[in-house]
């Protein structure tokens, strides 16, 4: 049995990931996939806590995060596609019409 | 709730009590009460009622003059006076009553009022008919006849009072009603004013006589029985000193007598009602019920009432001999015959009978010649004599009503006058010798001027312009009514009847009068003489281009006449413009001066403050409003910067913020 501990810093430390990928990252397929990263890590701490304390409903709440964060992907992509189809470009930085 | 208070019969020194008073004497407070309610429902209904109001009036005075008769009745039947009333208010220990108190004097005058004024409400639908204020001439005629029924009737001084004022009023109105053209409306001005300077010592008298009764009532009788035991002469004679001012300002008697000539500026009836049935009759009115005062003041009291009768009787019958306007030798006949009741009084108790009858016959042929009088001004649309003659054949009605009124007047034997003047020769006769003679060259002068207006206007020839007819019937009727009314009138003082005026007024023990053969003699000699003398001077046969007095007189004597013995300039340019004309100019001073300056000032003042307040408008909360704007939009435009549009930017923001939360929380 892992130590609960260990696995929260290993989930924080994947969560950070996904910030910095969400923060930095120009690519929008990129910046979908760190949001997975940081849904993941939360995932990870449910599951861990669920075991940890012997409840269920955290891997209860981790499989509807599952499948949320699948039709968050799926809706994404599809995002993506048309902004590339309008733009020929999926950079992020290039999509500021909403502003001043 | 009525009361009657008291029935004074007994107290009144010796007099044997008569029988009880009859219904119509001790209803008597519903006679002015008739009129006052008349005036209302002329004033509020009349222009609505067809006739335009006059019937109110009318009907109102009938059932006065009915009452009125009724009370004579009972005063002629030997009834005792009757009194009664409420109590009206209370001042400290000072309280007054509001009611009546009928006696003989009281019912022949309540008789003379509501007749006269009856038949000059009848005269006035012609002679008014189309005036533009024809219900309000009437709606005041009704309160002018009920003030002074009111003051007829007062018990006491208050209600006197009340009454006196409430007359001055209507008769400023009246004489002012065509206020259109200045003349009228500075006579009505006149009347009020000199007949107030009077009202002042009135006053005063009213105050002396409360202090005399012990200063808790002002009831007539009892200030008569407190003058009889008091002992304190000099505030008596100032009592009755003061009382006869408002008797010279209200009857017209020298010095204040300029107001009544000047009043002709009204309506002929008006004229009428004040000449003989109200206003000036109030003054002598007031001396008789206020008689107890003079008889127990010291006798120089009635030496100055006489002096004043004395000459205010001659000096206007003098004026009254030069006068072209008609209604202006009647004004000063008026005077005169006035003169005759206050030099009457003068004479004491002896004398009182004989100057209320005076005034009993002279109210009856004085309305009937200004009636008359204003027939003719009717007929040839002047006042002016000059302008009349020979309408005798053209008005036969007004002419020999004005006949019977005239002779009246100049003391033709047997005919109205005639007998009170007599009366009044006789009194004289026993003691008043220099009354007697002014008594008969005053007789004289009236027959003089009698007969010159009536030769000017009914004989020699037309001089006027207009086209001279009888007048209608509603006024021609009044003037026979009075006619015939002066001629019974004067039958009451006479041996025929035994005298009978004197059982109704008289003070203290009925005077017994004997017919003197010679004094009727010389009276009718006076009066036969000077109606002689106007033939003379006036008769058809002259010529008239320049008045034959003054070509008897001389221009000099004729000035002075014409100019009223200078006595109107006198006052005008003697008091009243001084006093007008200082006042004035302090007036125009001060207004220049000290209210411009005010004026100015705050308009200056007003500037300044404005001109500082402008200037915080501008600079501070302008500033305020302006910046306040300007700040949001400098604000505003920085912090747009903020929004991007790069989402990731707003990430981080949020990142921060959850960041800083969480500091802030996990601390």
């Amino acid at each position: 049995m892992i130590r609960l501990p260990l696995i929260l810093v290993f989930a924080a430390l994947l969560f950070s990931c996904g910030v910095y990928g969400v923060l930095a990252r120009r690519n929008a397929v990129m910046v979908l996939m760190a949001i997975e990263l940081m849904l993941n890590a939360v995932n990870l701490n449910l599951v861990a806590f669920s075991a940890s304390l012997k409840d269920v409903s955290g891997q209860t709440f981790a499989l509807f995060v599952i499948a949320v964060a699948a039709a968050e992907v799926g809706i994404g992509l599809a995002l993506v596609i048309l902004l590339f189809r309008n733009r020929a470009s999926i950079n992020v930085d290039e999509v500021d019409l909403l502003k001043w | 709730m009525v009361a009657l208070v008291h029935i004074l019969a007994q107290e009144a020194g010796g007099e044997a009590a008569g029988t009880a008073p009859n219904w119509f004497m001790t209803h008597a407070f519903l006679i002015p009460l008739f009129c006052v309610a008349s005036g209302v429902l002329t004033l509020v209904f009349g222009k609505r009622t067809p006739g335009k109001g006059p019937v109110y009036g009318i009907a109102a005075l009938v059932i006065a003059f009915v009452f009125a008769i009724g009370c004579l009745v009972g005063i002629a039947s030997g009834s005792s006076v009757a009194t009664g009333g409420i109590h009206w208010f209370t001042i400290g220990g000072f309280s007054v009553d509001a009611g009546y108190y009928v006696d003989g004097l009281a019912a022949t005058m309540l008789v003379v009022v509501t007749g006269v004024s009856l038949m000059v409400h009848l005269y006035a639908i012609g002679y008014m008919h189309g005036d533009k204020r024809y219900t309000w001439f009437y709606f005041v005629l009704s309160l002018f006849t009920a003030a002074m029924l009111v003051v007829v009737l007062a018990p006491n001084l208050f209600e006197l009072l009340v009454g006196w004022e409430v007359m001055g009023v209507c008769s400023y109105l009246l004489i002012g009603h065509w206020y259109e053209e200045h003349v009228n409306s500075s006579a009505a001005i006149k009347a009020f004013i000199t007949t107030r300077i009077g009202d002042v010592p009135f006053m005063f008298g009213i105050f002396a006589c409360i202090i005399i009764a012990g200063g808790t009532t002002s009831n007539i009788q009892a200030i008569g029985t407190a003058v009889g035991v008091s002992h304190d002469t000099v505030l008596v004679t100032a009592a009755a000193l003061l009382l006869f001012g408002g008797t010279i300002g209200k009857s017209a008697q020298f010095p204040l007598h300029v107001w009544l000539p000047d009043a002709m500026a009204g309506p002929t009836p008006v004229s009428a009602l004040i000449h003989a049935a109200t206003m000036v009759a109030a003054g002598v009115y007031l001396v008789g019920r206020m008689f107890e005062v003079f008889v127990q003041a010291d006798p120089v009291v009635l030496t100055i009432v006489g002096t004043i009768g004395a000459i205010t009787m001659l000096g206007a019958a003098i004026l009254a001999m030069v006068q072209n306007d008609i209604k202006r030798v009647l004004a000063y006949s008026t005077l005169s015959q006035l003169a005759y009741m206050v030099a009457g009084l003068s004479m004491g108790e002896t004398g009182y009978s004989a100057a209320f009858f005076h005034l009993f016959t002279h109210a009856f042929f004085k309305g009937l010649l200004f009636l008359g009088a204003g027939s003719l001004i009717h007929a040839v649309h002047s006042n002016n004599m000059s302008d009349m003659g020979g309408l005798r054949r053209k008005m036969p009605i007004t002419f020999i009503t004005m006949l019977i009124g005239s002779l009246a007047l100049a003391g033709f034997p047997l005919i109205g006058g005639f007998w009170s003047k007599d009366e009044l020769l006789v009194t004289a006769s026993t003691g008043h010798m220099w009354l007697f003679v002014m008594f008969l060259v005053t007789a004289l002068a009236t027959a003089f001027y009698t007969g010159r207006m009536l030769f000017l206007t009914f004989y020699g020839p037309y001089k006027g312009h207009a086209e001279p007819h009888e007048s209608p019937s509603v006024m021609t009727g009044p003037l026979v009514i009075l006619a015939i009314a002066t001629v019974v009138a004067g039958f009451l003082g006479s041996p025929f009847t035994s005298y009978v005026f004197a059982d109704w007024v008289h003070f203290g023990t009925p005077e017994v009068h004997h017919f003197h053969g010679a004094i009727a003699g010389i009276g009718s000699l006076a009066a036969l003489g000077g109606l002689a003398l106007g033939w003379l001077f006036y008769g058809p046969k002259r010529d008239r281009e320049v008045d034959p007095l003054q070509r008897g007189l001389g221009n000099g004597v004729w000035n002075v006449l014409q100019h009223r013995y200078y006595i109107d300039s006198f006052y005008f340019n003697g008091i009243v413009r001084p006093i007008r004309d200082s006042v004035s100019a302090g007036v125009v001073w001060f207004n220049q001066n000290v209210l411009d300056g005010v004026v100015n000032g705050a308009a200056v003042v007003a500037r300044g403050g404005s001109g500082v307040i402008m200037w915080i408008d501008r600079n501070v909360i302008d500033n305020a409003v302006n910046g306040a704007g300007t700040a949001m939009e400098t604000f505003g435009k920085g912090l747009r910067l903020v929004q991007t549009g790069k989402v990731q930017w707003y990430a981080v923001g949020l990142f921060a913020g959850v960041i800083a939360l969480s500091l802030f929380i996990f601390r």
